[in-house]
């Protein structure tokens, strides 16, 4: 029994030295973000700085338009959200709990796809976004969420799959139509899985940098992840401010995702891919 | 039968407009000179042929993400021990876990900034690093302003921001069978014994997997760089999608970035082939 009391003490120990190590760069965030400028470049570490200068917020915020780009963000990822949502569900019950022929071949596809990175598509889609008039609008970060994710729709169907055969075959004996019991049936009993992928289109489209960063232009249409990545640009050395800034775009994140852990994790182990 | 078709309609018309007509643009245009406004102008062969020539650029970028995945096994030792940890038997673990997720959490954009403070050498948490070097007549770490050291500046990011690896790591660990840990323990093996003979064994798919992901994320890596570095000191950390990032939307050499892509696309076919053997095939078999 000792020993294992000691194996357990020393187990908290390792643990808790490694999780020291890795809360340093954010503790450091956060202590910079609230030092005065004069203490920014000096001889020692200093960690807390001699007054909490919380008006270095206040100046990152109004430098740094971040209620509107808040709002570009929020809009850009809602929408993304409400695509995708549209446009995963229905795939993936055609691929998990539907019978027609074809469907191993077009499951195959689809599978195939996941591996693609976005550059090998990126050119051609943007000459394509350029000829329709959208570079400098939203619709190049919105109107692809509504035309089906190979990930999520991969994702809901291995849920899919798990729910009792029994009651959709009974639904079908009731003469509902499968448009019918998707929406009624099966989505109301895959809530856990439909919150982790409605989660994971959210905070991908809010942490979205290169696609932003190829459409938007103007910087009034900025969303934080560009934004920030402006601002960063024009105040070089004023690391306060930008470590403010980057507090107040991470912040959010952090609170969905204390929230949310649950549906995080799951969404993580269902497809195997990072959040 | 068509009422099939009908429900996968939306990913369908996404796969055609998307995927399926990009790559195959993508591979006409990699044989043209088009610099995205006049018209474009075939060339056959001629972007492949400049690329492959091209030791200080398309090789340096190349060079660069080979050396990069050095943080591959990295990511994979760091994940699997940290998920070790994190799975052991101890009050707290959920506290434990979510702590060690957060970094994760950060947005890269947000992240590449931090570190670049965080390893400013004369000013960041790397001063007493440096002041530690001096004390020992050894040359001081300029991390991401010095050719030799940036691209470890990169590695190191990613340990840090490893959170969803490890969320990987620990449900592998969960998916092993309890009875195979019993009957090693009955045969007399202890400790680091179980790990070796009955834990990696169960979990080497997941590994595998990870292995090819991250060999075709290597390939990838653009907004840590393009924000910290944009490919410098000196080219050194001019990473694979940056330098094909920089043709299209920089030179407006498109064709060039075209055949990078189309270059891009066969370097993960080769890698999928191996992740449709090792994991896939049998998310397939389900069905």
């Amino acid at each position: 029994m000792r020993r294992q009391t000691l194996a357990r003490a020393l187990a908290h120990l390792a643990i808790l030295g490694l999780l020291a190590l890795y809360m340093l760069p954010i503790a450091w965030m956060l202590a910079t973000s609230l030092k005065p400028d004069e203490e920014l470049f000096t001889e020692q570490i200093r960690w807390v700085p001699s007054r909490a200068a919380w008006e270095n917020y206040a100046h990152a915020l109004s430098t740094f338009p971040f209620g509107l780009y808040l709002r570009n963000t929020l809009l850009v990822a809602g929408l993304t959200v409400a695509g995708v949502l549209l446009s995963c569900l229905p795939p993936a019950y055609a691929f998990a709990r539907m019978r027609w022929r074809g469907r191993n071949f077009w499951f195959w596809v689809m599978l195939s796809t996941l591996m693609l990175p976005p550059q090998v598509t990126l050119l051609p889609v943007f000459l394509l976004f350029r000829k329709l008039g959208w570079v400098d609008t939203f619709l190049p970060l919105i109107v692809p969420a509504f035309l089906g994710n190979a990930f999520l729709i991969f994702m809901l169907r291995q849920f899919f799959l798990t729910l009792p055969q029994e009651l959709i075959d009974a639904a079908r004996l009731d003469g509902c139509s499968e448009w019918a019991i998707l929406w009624r049936l099966v989505a109301p009993m895959s809530k856990p899985a439909v919150a982790t992928v409605a989660l994971f289109s959210f905070v991908w489209a809010w942490t979205d940098f290169m696609n932003p960063l190829i459409y938007l232009n103007d910087s009034s249409k900025f969303t934080l992840a560009v934004g920030l990545q402006y601002f960063l640009g024009r105040h070089g050395e004023q690391w306060n401010l930008l470590m403010a800034a980057a507090t107040v775009v991470t912040a959010p994140l952090v609170l969905l995702f204390l929230l949310t852990q649950r549906a995080y994790v799951r969404g993580i182990t269902l497809t195997g891919l990072k959040g | 039968m068509l009422y099939g078709y009908l429900f996968i309609l939306p990913w369908l018309a996404g796969f055609l407009l998307f995927t399926l007509y990009p790559i195959l643009a993508t591979l006409y245009f990699s044989f043209t000179d088009y610099n995205v406004l006049g018209a474009s102008r075939w060339v056959g062969l001629q972007n492949y042929a400049s690329l492959l020539a091209d030791r200080d650029y398309f090789w340096k970028s190349v060079g660069n993400t080979l050396f990069i995945m050095i943080g591959v096994p990295l990511s994979i030792g760091v994940g699997i021990g940290l998920a070790l940890l994190l799975n052991l038997p101890l009050r707290g673990q959920a506290v434990y876990r979510a702590l060690f997720y957060l970094p994760s959490v950060v947005p890269a954009v947000a992240t590449a900034f931090l570190w670049v403070w965080v390893l400013n050498p004369q000013n960041g948490l790397a001063m007493p690093l440096n002041e530690g070097l001096n004390r020992l007549g050894l040359p001081a770490i300029n991390w991401f302003t010095d050719p030799a050291t940036a691209k470890w500046g990169f590695i190191m990011m990613d340990l840090w921001a490893i959170g969803g690896v490890m969320v990987i790591y620990l449900a592998a660990l969960q998916g092993v069978p309890v009875h195979l840990y019993e009957a090693a323990r009955l045969d007399g093996a202890r400790g680091w014994q179980l790990v070796r003979h009955v834990t990696l064994p169960q979990i080497a798919p997941v590994i595998q997997y990870m292995l090819i992901i991250g060999v075709i994320g290597a390939f990838q890596y653009f907004t840590q760089t393009f924000i910290a570095t944009r490919g410098g000191p000196e080219n050194s950390t001019l990473f694979y999608a940056l330098y094909l990032f920089q043709n299209a939307f920089e030179f407006f050499r498109f064709g060039h970035a075209c055949a990078m892509a189309w270059l891009l696309f066969l370097i993960t076919l080769l890698a999928t082939y191996g992740v449709w053997k090792l994991t896939l095939s049998k998310a397939f078999q389900e069905a």
